[in-house]
């Protein structure tokens, strides 16, 4: 088996996990930026942890005989600092040409206030003016539906944002028919109590067809499993699914929607 | 997969999950209270299980979220709690 890890954090994680992913088959793990588990004090944290995301963490994942691939942004959950938020805003763009950097991520919301809505939207403008691709965390358990609702309306009225380069992950039953709607693509996170299930998630593909859908771990420090996916394609076929049809998903189609951005190369 | 297969690979982990929710409820009840939105909206929720319909997953999840439509003020915790308050906590 094959599959492609394309929301994983690896900072978060023992090198020990490197070793169980290429064993199962992990050809590329690409790791959005997130919030640390505390509010960072300044923007010269982000600056040190885009840093560790595009120069450090490549060559670790290489030292293992994985490509790693980042993604740089603002988390929603130390967006409420607005004033802090511009000044990592700013900082961005000299990250964007380093070779592992896919686009802009995970932005989005997490308590669906004012003050990440408008970092939302600046973080969308920051994609849009870079011609970057996007991809953005929906809000946790009861604030993810309206979440999801208030980020795809942003994402739908800024004219400039394509929704074939936009991918919203953490979607769950209740959200996932109205990003596909969009046109936008859809990810499903595979977690050990919250999110989605391997058998909830292989439902989905089932209901809602596999064109635009892709599974992830986005392992971190939390209870979360950075076998996830792996674990999901062994499920998929334990259902019945054919191995063309579990590589398609694994691999493929984390791959169709990463190479848009030029630097995804396997 | 037609029934039968999806029963003998799914049955008894979902009967374990069924009496573990009913555990669940029996503790909530022996406590004798009643308040906590938590336990109201888990109430709720229980009942769709027993409903017609093709889309429990999807129901449930909408059971427990928050149906407003408007941003918040401000955030003023990092947290979700699993279900939604109401308008007055939220």
């Amino acid at each position: 088996m094959r599959y492609i890890e394309p929301h994983a954090h690896m900072v978060s994680r023992v090198t020990d996990d490197y070793d169980r992913m290429v064993l199962a088959g992990c050809e590329a793990v690409c790791e959005p930026a997130f919030w640390a588990g505390y509010d960072r004090s300044s923007v010269a944290g982000f600056y040190d942890y885009f840093s560790q995301l595009t120069d450090y963490e490549p060559k670790r994942a290489a030292k293992h005989g994985i490509k790693h691939f980042s993604w740089l942004g603002l988390n929603s959950k130390e967006a409420e600092d607005v004033k802090l938020a511009e000044e990592v805003v700013a900082l961005i763009p000299q990250f964007l040409d380093r070779p592992n950097v896919l686009g802009i991520g995970e932005i989005g919301l997490n308590k669906n206030s004012r003050n990440e809505l408008r970092v939302l939207e600046m973080q969308v403008d920051l994609a849009a003016r870079h011609q970057q691709l996007i991809l953005v965390h929906t809000p946790h358990l009861e604030d993810k539906l309206k979440g999801t609702r208030l980020i795809l309306d942003v994402l739908k009225n800024d004219r400039r944002i394509l929704p074939e380069r936009v991918i919203i992950d953490h979607v769950e039953e209740h959200t996932v028919a109205m990003v596909l709607d969009t046109g936008m693509w859809a990810g499903m996170t595979l977690y050990p109590e919250t999110k989605c299930t391997p058998a909830r998630a292989i439902d989905m593909l089932e209901t809602y067809g596999r064109e635009r859908l892709w599974l992830n771990s986005a392992c971190d420090w939390g209870r979360s499993d950075p076998l996830a996916v792996p674990k999901t394609a062994v499920a998929m076929k334990r259902r019945g699914h054919l191995a063309e049809v579990v590589d398609e998903v694994v691999f493929q189609n984390p791959g169709r929607f990463l190479r848009q951005c030029l630097k995804f190369r396997l | 997969m037609n029934q039968q297969s999806l029963l003998d690979l799914y049955f008894l982990e979902a009967r374990h999950q069924l009496v573990e929710v009913a555990a669940f409820l029996d503790r909530l009840e022996r406590t004798g209270e009643t308040a906590d939105f938590r336990a109201q909206a888990f109430a709720e929720a229980v009942k769709i299980l027993g409903s017609p319909g093709k889309n429990k997953a999807r129901e449930v999840l909408l059971a427990f979220s928050d149906p407003t439509t408007e941003p918040i003020a401000a955030a003023t915790t990092k947290a979700a709690c699993g279900a939604w308050p109401g308008q007055a906590e939220g």
